[in-house]
């Protein structure tokens, strides 16, 4: 934690380099105007959509497997969601102006701007999130069973709005008829799917770890459960990824340059090839993996996970948002490179949400395992009281 | 916070807060301000740090009349300041039975490029970064294909055998994308036409660049420099009153000019005389003799449906 510490102040004194001098510092330009600060939180909205998919499972199917862990991934999506909410934050030029997005105080253009739409579903989906995790770890706490009419309908509502809150996101790229590179009705799905591979690959890991640090007991069974629906989401995911290189390169008209200059490379400019092509080979690594039975040992399982976080997080990032602007609207090639001072921003937000997520589970792991309750509250430490009270 | 892990907490029990642990959580802590108030270091060099008055003024559509007094007076006062010269800084309204229009005569720019520095001139533009509205494409002959268009071209001399011209600028759509994704209302369109920004109510997101299917859209990427010499003086609110860091502009159709009676600056410049704007709402207006009579104009990027009111022509 000292060492998040440390690069979340790090990513703090980079920022306020940036709040001080302007966006200069970064690699952005009139011609490149997003960047990977956009990259980034596009990434994390689909991380926090994947909350999900452990959710769809245990209130919908009745898997028991996962019932305990869905807190864990929700925890994920409040924290993802913060980061998500930094991102936009430090991309914004006048930050001190953040108010006239308030609804009532400030001028909120709903519904015609996809933006304010974005910003009601991402706080909608804190909300969502902080309010299920915050109010059964309460109950948990307090040792009683939590009344279903206040939480239940509140699971449900957040499993449309983790789709929507993905479906607007992609919308907003999407909405731009100026960008044929966006314009395509396929964004929206292929952002699901990409979501829905690396946010429950992301779990994955994320259980592992508090397998290892804490005695909290995640069942092997569980984690192969996340394994499956990460196997489907990927085939998806590919399959619509095909469809995209299909229309765009077999059709050959002239909107295909953003393509080209993504895939190919376009008139010598090629900085993104070897992005997307590692991406690719890791995503259709991770694919034959997670078909392939060996996938099924944990080993595989981590590393087939690992390639399909990263393969995704540059399909989805820098593979999306910087291709949009290149060639510029006029034609023009400006090639977009993060500047240092932007990097070391993105890293410390980055701790900063690994950080908020350790802490969520330092709180929320002794309160699952009835080590910290009402009832043994002031006494001297005692041995886990591994009173599981049941709440379904 | 408590461990959580379990283990026992290091010191004696029993004892509360023990020297020890007071003076090592009291390091901590003083570490920890410390290193966050070193991490902030860098806002001591803030270019533009909002005064109490500018963080909290309202939006354009918002202010009364003797609201919008104090504020040209407060911005009249901030140019003197800070270039040492007293503008004349006005909030000039549309006009009525007026909806502006642009043409633009592709037969006759030769493509030099002055339009393009009549107007970082008028409307006091960034020098360094340099800010430029007006970017003139140098296209082979018989193609208007974007993608071929050459933004570098310095030859030692234009016009160029080959080649044909053609400057590109806020082509202040009927139908704006810029103004649909604004998340704040900052920017819109008013009634003669002119799509225009509030300088003081937006949020720099960039939005509206990467909507703008004509590039038309500039970012202050830091705080803008205009050389005191070189500041115009005669200033409009929502046209070329100096801009601050990281917000957005874009051309205005002069708004400062155009809305007093006056030509925009690159159409004055212009010395092939290609440029020709005027009120499409005035049957004897040049744009209107324009658009009755040329047999071809084009409208950049018409299957956008974003209906420019800025319409390219030719001698025919």
């Amino acid at each position: 934690m000292g060492g998040l510490t440390l690069i979340c102040l790090l990513g703090i004194n980079a920022y306020a380099r940036q709040f001080a001098q302007g966006l200069i510092v970064t690699g952005m330009s009139d011609e490149v105007s997003w960047g990977v600060y956009i990259a980034n939180f596009t990434f994390l909205v689909g991380v926090a959509a994947a909350a999900v998919m452990m959710v769809i499972p245990v209130y919908i199917y009745n898997n028991s497997e996962l019932h305990d862990l869905v807190i864990f991934g929700e925890l994920l999506a409040v924290a993802a969601i913060l980061m998500c909410l930094a991102f936009v934050t430090v991309d914004l030029g006048r930050p001190d102006r953040f108010w006239h997005l308030i609804p009532g105080l400030g001028q909120f253009n709903f519904p015609a701007s996809m933006l304010s739409w974005d910003v009601i579903v991402l706080n909608g989906y804190l909300v969502l999130n902080a309010h299920i995790c915050g109010y059964l770890l309460y109950c948990r706490y307090q040792n009683r069973k939590p009344a279903k009419w206040f939480y239940i309908p509140f699971v449900f509502i957040a499993i449309v709005w983790a789709v929507s809150i993905h479906t607007v996101t992609a919308f907003l790229y999407v909405g731009l008829g100026g960008r044929p590179f966006w314009n395509s009705a396929i964004v929206g799905p292929r952002f699901l799917a990409s979501a829905f591979t690396a946010g429950p690959a992301l779990i994955i890991l994320a259980l592992q770890v508090i397998r290892r640090v804490t005695d909290y007991r995640v069942t092997d069974r569980a984690l192969l459960t996340l394994r499956s629906i990460v196997q489907v989401s990927m085939l998806i995911n590919v399959f619509l990824l095909l469809n995209e290189v299909f229309k765009e390169f077999y059709s050959g008209n002239l909107h295909v340059a953003s393509s080209r200059y993504l895939y190919v490379g376009l008139h010598g400019h090629h900085a993104l090839v070897p992005w997307i092509w590692t991406a690719i080979v890791f995503n259709l690594a991770a694919m034959v993996l997670l078909v392939l039975p060996v996938s099924r040992s944990l080993r595989w399982l981590n590393l087939t996970c690992v390639l399909a976080i990263i393969g995704i997080w540059i399909e989805k990032g820098m593979g999306l948002v910087v291709p949009g602007f290149i060639p510029s609207p006029l034609g023009e090639i400006v090639e977009y490179r993060p500047s240092l001072n932007e990097t070391v921003v993105c890293l410390g937000i980055w701790a900063f949400g690994l950080l908020c997520y350790t802490l969520f589970l330092r709180m929320s792991v002794p309160i699952l395992q009835g080590r910290i309750s009402k009832a043994n509250e002031g006494a001297h430490p005692v041995e886990p009281a591994y009173v599981r009270a049941t709440y379904h | 916070m408590p461990d959580s892990n379990g283990q026992p907490p290091s010191g004696p029990p029993e004892a509360g807060l023990s020297r020890r642990s007071f003076l090592r959580t009291s390091a901590l802590l003083t570490t920890g301000l410390a290193a966050l108030a070193a991490s902030l270091k860098p806002l001591m060099d803030m270019n533009d740090f909002p005064t109490a008055e500018r963080f909290m003024q309202k939006y354009y559509k918002e202010l009364t009349p003797p609201e919008m007094e104090k504020v040209l007076k407060r911005i009249e006062n901030d140019v003197e300041r800070e270039y040492g010269i007293r503008p004349h800084v006005r909030d000039l309204k549309p006009m009525e039975g007026v909806q502006f229009v642009y043409c633009l005569n592709l037969t006759r720019c030769i493509g030099c490029r002055k339009c393009v520095h009549a107007c970082v001139a008028e409307n006091n533009q960034s020098r360094t970064p340099e800010i430029q509205y007006i970017r003139v494409l140098r296209l082979p002959h018989g193609s208007l294909d974007i993608e071929k268009a050459e933004h570098n071209y310095a030859p030692e001399s234009v016009p160029e055998k080959g080649y044909f011209y053609m400057p590109v600028q806020c082509q202040q759509c009927q139908n704006p994308p810029c103004v649909k994704v604004c998340p704040v209302h900052a920017t819109w369109q008013e009634t003669d036409g002119i799509t225009v920004i509030d300088y003081d109510w937006c949020i720099g997101c960039r939005y509206c660049e990467a909507a703008c299917p004509y590039w038309a859209r500039r970012f202050n990427f830091t705080k803008p420099s205009v050389p005191k010499e070189r500041i115009n003086p005669e200033m409009a609110y929502l046209g070329n009153r100096p801009r601050r860091q990281g917000v957005m502009e874009k051309c205005h159709f002069c708004i400062q000019r155009t809305r007093a009676g006056r030509y925009p600056a690159c159409l004055e410049v212009c010395p092939a005389g290609a440029r020709k704007f005027g009120n499409i709402l005035d049957p004897n207006s040049e744009v209107s003799y324009i658009l009755k009579n040329k047999r071809v104009f084009i409208q950049l990027k018409e299957e956008l449906g974003t209906s420019p009111r800025f319409f390219y022509y030719f001698d025919v």
